[in-house]
């Protein structure tokens, strides 16, 4: 988002899902899409089969290798590396778009003096990618009419994961393809409102539709419209108030529909951090290890049971519609924080609010949404921007110019920098962390349904052939892994998806929870904490 | 372009268009069982045959590529007669349970097996046998069902890139099945059930539940990652019992396990029901009234607020949650607490 935000001027799939299908080359690089966004993994697929070109960077032997034409096997931590190596082959061999970055980039001197290191020797030496491999990488994207890249918390999940978008960003404007259909650069969403949370305002930096809070003019703006004072100052991201419950600035905290305490990297530090709160309220539709720690928990209500909308990775403005009766005395998320705003000072005088009211609400503080409302979207939802209501909806963004000050996309130097946690001689693994096919990210849902839950019944630690060999483990016996953070014990699933020395666990269980073991180095700009990489032990 | 004349009435297409395509341009319904827009054409089930002058026999319209002044024709005696003993045919080895059957009233077959008259069957005899083997929790199949229409083999392949079923023996004994005839080891995206015309394949949580007296539809957008899938809940009082997804949605009806099969977590009893309060800590939780639990959160926010300053207090807002909720959410820490301290897992 960040490092998107930076070059394009906004943070969002540039393009559209369906476009996917008239890609001629697809990079798909720390994204594992058919398991995590099955749905435009079958437009991958279908693209692959309309004679599209598939370029797969991922350290595991993901499902959608079997469907591409190359597969990059890069060690993890290495995308940027990757990345550059890439682009220092597209402009060696004169592949670059010369008109494109003359007329709708800046800063391409600089980037371009940066990139000389990067030989493809020198990648292969970091990424342990063949030179031979990152050069047919570089063809078949530069030479591509079409190219899409598709990325996902493999690439930002690190603490250089600023670097790593940026460096996917550099290679998009590189070649062109950004700003036109069925290319760009696109970051899949993994949860259903991602987008929309971020369009919201549910970030300590802007107000809903990235006004940034701390510009006199935007908060001035947004005095009026809630008719109140505004705090001056950005507040502080997820992973900063941890800290700041562990120091003891931050004492109260409200928790919406988020189970941190099992989703947070490095685990035991967040719910040491729980613990040192005054006070705590959770509100869900599950006793999550999250609510078993609050002062105060709200029973809200899931999707079935509510009125609203979500915005899809696509920035599809959609309706959720409610099926069923919320169970007991759960109620409506909407309402219970508007009763707790009126408590507090003002809110909405009525008890039940109107989604369509708050929607138009927004409508009117955010142009990029000003033509939607629910009687547009009520067949079919809206991608925005939708500036008023003859506008159709947008498939692709920047087709004209970015949302910079100049019109212009800024490229970026790229300097490689390591994880923060490698392996050595004590912890001689490095963990990679994801979700699998069938559960959703702490499995509060996915493990209360029942064929699900069935199928996925409990964790287990991938380890490639030859290391299972070494630590005379088979298929099914129990490893324990620890790292400087914690220990669990888990199954070992002996596979071939996995190189050697890398292991990966799901992040769904509780009883072996894998954010025990994951690092909470962050990300200087962005201050995501690193969840893909942190060095393990295996011991049976 | 070319022209085509169906039925008498003349339409414009492009080059390549299929006979059943230009004649649903004009409106004029064909029936058919195998075929599905989504997929490629196939010609197995012979129900869409139509006349076309200059031909002698009756010819599959799925199948059939129009040609410029072609003239067809899609009702006539003979045609009907073909179709009809078509559906003959596919119901004289068929169970004809409908009473009991879980997929009455979403089923192709019946419906043509109705609007063709058909009670008796001069092809009665003998019947296929049932065997299989379905010990995973998501997709049941009574291969008794099965009219080897192929669409589930097909969309496995064509669209899911699976190929997780394919045909095995010939004539009378032929059948789809998982390879040696296994049990189902697949990605249970389910694509197959949806496309299944008959109750052939069905899904295992769907069983025993209500057809469609009580059933109400209602379309809304899908739960888990940020495809945005548009989904259907079927429910019956405040129960879903089931989710589809229709194939003019911008996901073309295809959906993945857990949006098709993990919704059971809705009607699941570990649900919370009750607001609840630990009045001191290390105490426990304690159920109180919505008033009792509502009060307490905003006088212990203001009495934080109000010693060590906005600041203080923070704000975990959802992406799992509607724009709606995280709006006025955001709004509230901002203008009611005082703080911009507030964000949420997934920003990046």
């Amino acid at each position: 988002m960040a490092g998107l935000a930076a070059k394009f001027g906004s943070g969002a799939m540039t393009n559209s899902v369906k476009e996917i299908a008239e890609n001629d080359a697809l990079f798909v690089i720390g994204s594992n899409t058919t398991e995590n966004h099955p749905i435009i993994g079958l437009r991958m697929k279908e693209a692959v089969a309309n004679g599209a070109r598939l370029i797969v960077a991922d350290p595991r032997k993901i499902p959608l290798v079997k469907h591409a034409t190359l597969w990059l096997r890069h060690r993890p931590g290495t995308d940027a590396v990757l990345l550059n190596s890439i682009m220092n082959v597209i402009l060696a061999e004169g592949l670059e778009d010369k008109a494109f970055i003359d007329s709708r980039t800046e800063g391409y001197e600089e980037f371009v003096k940066s990139l000389e290191t990067f030989t493809p020797e020198y990648g292969e030496e970091k990424t342990g990618v063949p030179a031979e491999d990152i050069k047919k990488a570089a063809r078949i994207y530069a030479e591509a009419k079409n190219a899409g890249i598709y990325y996902a918390m493999g690439i930002t999940q690190h603490v250089m994961g600023t670097n790593n978008v940026n460096a996917v960003g550099n290679l998009a404007m590189l070649t062109g393809n950004v700003g036109k259909r069925a290319a760009g650069v696109n970051p899949l969403r993994g949860q259903n409102n991602v987008q929309g949370a971020c369009d919201m305002g549910g970030l300590p930096n802007v107000y809903p539709g990235y006004q940034n809070v701390e510009d006199p003019a935007v908060k001035e703006k947004f005095e009026k419209a809630w008719n109140t004072e505004l705090p001056a100052k950005a507040g502080l991201k997820a992973t900063e108030m941890t800290g700041a419950m562990i120091d003891g600035t931050l004492k109260g905290l409200y928790v919406f529909g988020e189970n941190p305490a099992l989703s947070d990297p490095n685990t035991s530090h967040s719910v040491k951090a729980f613990k040192n709160l005054e006070f705590l309220v959770v509100q869900d539709i599950f006793m999550t290890e999250t609510a078993a720690l609050a002062d105060v928990v709200l029973p809200g209500v899931s999707f079935a049971e509510k009125d609203g909308t979500f915005t899809s990775s696509e920035r599809r403005v959609q309706r959720v519609r409610k099926a069923v009766n919320p169970p007991g005395q759960a109620q409506s998320d909407l309402d219970i924080i508007n009763q707790i705003y009126q408590r507090i000072d003002g809110g909405n005088k009525d008890d039940v609010l109107d989604p369509a009211m708050v929607f138009d609400e927004v409508a009117s503080l955010w142009p990029a949404i000003a033509g939607i409302n629910y009687e547009r979207i009520e067949k079919c939802g809206i991608q925005w921007p939708c500036p008023d209501e003859k506008h159709p909806g947008t498939e692709f963004l920047f087709a004209e110019s970015f949302n910079r000050k100049d019109g212009k996309a800024l490229f970026t130097p790229v300097p490689f920098v390591a994880s923060d946690e490698l392996p050595d001689k004590e912890y001689p693994y490095v963990l990679t962390t994801g979700r699998e096919l069938f559960h959703y990210h702490t499995g509060t849902m996915t493990r209360r349904s029942s064929g699900l839950n069935a199928i996925a019944p409990e964790a287990f630690v991938e380890v490639n052939p030859a290391d299972a060999e070494i630590l005379g483990v088979a298929d099914g016996q129990k490893l324990t892994v620890s790292s400087r953070r914690g220990q669990i014990k888990v199954k070992a699933k002996v596979s071939n998806i996995v190189p050697q020395n890398v292991v990966f666990i799901p992040f769904h269980y509780r009883e072996a929870a894998a954010n025990l073991l994951t690092s909470d180095a962050m990300d200087p700009v962005c201050k995501i904490m690193e969840a893909k990489v942190c060095a393990v032990r295996l011991e049976k | 372009m070319i022209t085509v004349t169906v039925d008498g009435r003349d339409v414009e297409v492009a080059e390549g268009t299929t006979v059943l395509e230009a004649a649903k341009k004009l409106g004029i319904n064909i029936p058919t069982l195998c075929h599905d827009d989504r997929l490629k054409p196939y010609g197995a089930c012979r129900l869409c045959v139509v006349e076309i002058a200059g031909m002698r026999k009756p010819v599959t319209s799925c199948t059939t590529p129009a040609t410029d002044n072609m003239i067809v024709k899609t009702q006539s005696e003979r045609l009907y007669r073909l179709r009809r003993t078509a559906v003959e045919l596919l119901l004289s080895d068929h169970p004809n349970d409908c009473m009991t059957c879980i997929g009455t009233g979403d089923c192709r077959l019946q419906e043509l097996a109705y609007q063709y008259g058909i009670r008796e069957n001069r092809f009665a005899g003998e019947m296929r046998d049932h065997h299989r083997i379905d010990k995973n929790p998501f997709v049941v199949r009574q291969q008794n069902k099965c009219v080897m229409c192929g669409l589930c083999v097909r969309v496995c392949e064509e669209v899911q890139g699976v190929g997780a079923i394919g045909f095995a023996e010939r004539g009378f004994e032929a059948k789809v099945i998982p390879p040696f005839g296994k049990d189902l080891d697949c990605e249970f995206c389910g694509q197959c059930v949806s496309v299944c015309p008959t109750g052939a394949l069905s899904g295992a949580i769907w069983a025993g539940k209500a057809r469609m007296e009580g059933v109400e539809k209602t379309d809304t957008t899908c739960t888990y990652c940020g495809c945005g899938c548009n989904l259907t809940l079927s429910s019956n009082g405040d129960q879903v019992i089931r989710v589809t997804s229709d194939a003019n949605n911008h996901n073309r009806g295809w959906l993945c396990v857990k949006g098709r099969f993990g919704f059971d977590f809705i009607n699941s009893p570990e649900r919370l029901t009750r607001p609840m309060i630990r009045r001191e800590k290390g105490g426990t939780l304690e159920r109180v009234s919505w008033d009792e639990a509502l009060d307490f959160v905003a006088e212990r926010f203001t009495k934080i607020k109000k010693e060590s300053g906005a600041d203080a207090i923070g704000g975990l807002c959802s992406a799992r949650c509607t724009n709606e909720e995280n709006y006025i959410f955001q709004k509230m820490m901002r203008a009611a607490i005082g703080t911009n301290n507030i964000d949420h897992c997934a920003r990046y």
